[in-house]
């Protein structure tokens, strides 16, 4: 699988680049298509994420940026193509799996259930019980999820309101803290900071840092070149459906990867080194 | 990490807490008891008979039926969807149940059970056809609304009527336990109550979280202690307490405790509250839906063989008439909502309340039938405007 899509072959691999390709990905997607209806919104994309890395996914609207995420995690099941979590092969049927395996999502339309408080979004679908009886252990749960917003720094009333009732950033960051509740490996976030103000932003991407720090890999979707330049390890841009570009932190500019993701005049603005 | 734990949620936080509660959308029980203190203060002015201990014990009797129907309603509304076929189930479940009790001489309790688990049976298969064909439920219970209708009159046969003379059917609903029973049943439930509230403000005190200002916590605790009481009392004074009474707040307490407080009633809010969060958190919204669609048949069956009990008779037309309608507007009518995702258990019971109290109170005013119907629209009305507007205010608010 080529780790430099968009890039020249032979270009000389100057300053060793964050990631080593000799490293095992932790995730990584084989040739993975996906069609709705007449669109065909993935055509045989190669993706990976290593340990400990931060990889952003770029590409203009409709690229089929949440439609990757989806496939990893077990929300899209692709047309074709393989996935290989850890160097293992595994079959991915429904959502279950991924979160099983450690990989943790926060969408973009964040997934939250308005009606439910703040601690039971935060535990949706892996509810706690008091073990003898099979009643929910709220205290526990309550505990956690204050333990968890306050290591996060996040600011919110009382985690017994429903969510309908928090701020757009608020939300956002209840969708974040969920994605970091569990044993994570791979943390996707897809545009994490779209509704969030300038100090909420730059706690969600201090956020992805110290994920990555803690060896996670974290794969974060974002129209934010500036944040994306930021954070990031490793740019894809995804174009109509297809991978169309790989840059290593040493390479990137904001030309090449805004050429890219345009695909217009790519080319002209190849390395400059 | 270490909390610092706030020992106590202050004052303003507690009084705006309702108030976030509305402004999300759930508009919760104080606008249906407001409702009912104010029909019942009109009705007890305009006929002194209505307050009575009599009158109120007839009145318990009289909507236990609908409180059961409508307890599976709730259950099917909190999901979003909707159950037009429970009439007919709870024709059908009292059919069934006295076809095998009287004209097979089964005994009681397995011809109880029979009608049951037709109940069960047919909310399973509503439950399967929606989330298999995904065709609205609205739809696949209204099919259920005409099928099972035609297979009561099937069932029923020629005769058309059965007539009930088994005593343990008939004591489901014309049985009442002593004032005796009533008041040591009344200690006991309080003594829970009491004994819930401190164990679990013990546990939030272990896992230091914020605690709820103790003299409101107590002073609901009083209010709910009076108001079982008062009920107790006035029971007390006539038959007792009716057995009918206590099976419909069974099944009401036992609801409420799956709704609130285990991961199966977790998750039917969660399915109605945002159906694709849901199934991306790895919820089997399929598996419960299904489940929920079983257990508002088994409701409705049960329902109808209360029914059936008071009115020791089943015929063509059981089922048939304001169940089906009554059911539904009990539930929003108790505060919860049409759009799924909030409301309570207890809106059965306070909902079933407010129409059974119109219904009886008009008639003790001699007042006709086509009067009632305009009362309870407007009653109706009323309830899922409040409904309606606490939606809008929702998403005036981009929430
Ligand atoms: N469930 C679906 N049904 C039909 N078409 C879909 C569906 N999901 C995505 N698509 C289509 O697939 C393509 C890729 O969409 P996707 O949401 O992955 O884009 P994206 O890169 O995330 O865009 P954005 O930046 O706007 O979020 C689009 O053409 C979209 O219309
Ligand atoms: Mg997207």
């Amino acid at each position: 699988m080529s780790e430099t899509g968009g890039w020249p072959a032979g270009h000389p691999p100057s300053v060793p680049a964050p990631v080593p390709t000799e490293r095992q990905p932790i995730l990584e997607l084989r040739s993975i298509s996906k069609h709705f209806g007449a669109v065909q919104a993935l055509s045989s994309v190669d993706f990976e994420v290593y340990p400990a890395e931060v990889v952003a996914l770029v590409g203009d609207n409709g690229a089929g940026k949440s439609t990757l995420v989806k496939t990893m995690a077990g929300i899209n099941i692709p047309d074709s193509g393989e996935i290989w979590f850890e160097g293992k092969h595994v079959a991915i049927h429904g959502p279950r799996e991924p979160a099983a395996l450690g990989i943790s999502t926060v969408y973009q339309d964040l997934a939250l259930c308005d009606n439910l408080d703040v601690v039971a979004n935060l535990y949706l679908g892996r509810e706690e019980i008091q073990p003898p009886v099979p009643l929910l252990s709220e205290e526990r749960m309550e505990h956690r999820a204050r333990e968890v917003l306050t290591s996060l720094d996040v600011k919110i009333p009382s985690v017994r309101n429903p969510v309908a009732a928090l701020s757009g950033g608020q939300r956002q960051s209840v969708a974040v803290a969920r994605s970091v509740m569990w044993k994570a490996k791979v943390v996707m976030l897809d545009e994490p900071t779209a509704a969030l103000g300038v100090q909420q932003t730059k706690q969600v991407l201090e956020l992805v840092l110290r994920l990555r720090n803690q060896g996670l890999g974290v794969i974060l979707i974002s129209h934010n070149l500036a944040n994306v330049f930021e954070v990031a390890d490793r740019i894809v841009v995804l174009r109509l459906g297809r991978r169309v570009g790989t840059f290593d932190r040493s390479k990137m500019s904001e030309e090449a990867v805004v050429a890219a993701i345009t695909g217009a005049e790519f080319g002209k603005f190849q390395p400059q080194a | 990490m270490s909390v610092a734990a706030a020992p106590q949620v202050s004052l303003r936080e507690t009084l705006l807490t309702p108030w976030r509660r509305i402004r999300s959308g759930d508009i919760g029980s104080l606008p249906v008891l407001a409702g009912l203190v104010l029909i019942w203060a009109v009705f007890d002015i305009l006929n002194p008979n209505f307050l009575t201990p009599l009158n109120l014990t007839n009145l318990t009797v009289q909507i236990t039926d609908i409180g059961l129907v409508s307890t599976g309603i709730v259950l099917v509304l909190l999901l979003g969807e909707i159950d037009l076929s429970v009439g007919s189930v709870y024709g059908l479940g009292s059919a069934v149940m006295a076809v095998l009790n009287v004209k097979m001489g089964i005994s009681a309790v397995p011809a109880v059970i029979g009608g049951i688990l037709t109940g069960t049976l047919i909310g399973l298969l509503h439950g399967f056809w929606f989330t298999r064909f995904r065709i609205p439920s609205f739809v696949v219970t209204l099919a259920g609304l005409l099928a099972w209708f035609g297979l009561q009159l099937r069932v029923l046969g020629e005769t058309g009527t059965i007539n009930i003379y088994d005593p343990n059917i008939d004591a489901l609903a014309g049985k009442f336990f002593s004032p005796a029973f009533g008041w040591a049943l009344a200690a006991v439930v309080v003594a829970i109550l009491t004994v819930e509230l401190f164990v679990r403000r013990r546990r939030r005190a272990t896992a230091g979280l914020v605690q709820n200002v103790l003299v409101l916590e107590l002073g609901g605790l009083v209010a709910v202690a009076a108001a079982i009481f008062v009920a107790t009392g006035v029971l007390a004074s006539d038959r007792g307490v009716p057995l009918a009474l206590l099976i419909l707040l069974g099944f009401i307490v036992t609801f409420d405790l799956i709704t609130k407080r285990t991961r199966f009633g977790r998750h039917i809010y969660a399915v109605g509250g945002n159906a694709e969060a849901a199934r991306r958190a790895g919820i089997s919204v399929n598996g419960i839906r299904i489940a929920v669609f079983a257990i508002a048949g088994t409701m409705a069956a049960i329902g109808g063989i209360l029914g059936a009990s008071r009115l020791l008779a089943v015929n063509y037309s059981s089922g048939t008439g304001d169940i089906l309608l009554d059911a539904i507007a009990a539930a929003v009518i108790g505060g919860t909502s049409l759009f799924g995702g909030r409301g309570t258990v207890w809106s059965a019971l306070t909902g079933s309340l407010v129409i059974g109290s119109i219904g009886n109170g008009l008639a003790l005013l001699s007042v006709s039938a086509d009067i009632k119907y305009m009362i309870t629209g407007a009653v109706l009305l009323a309830a899922v405007t409040i409904d309606g507007v606490a939606r809008q205010g929702r998403q005036r608010a981009g929430l």
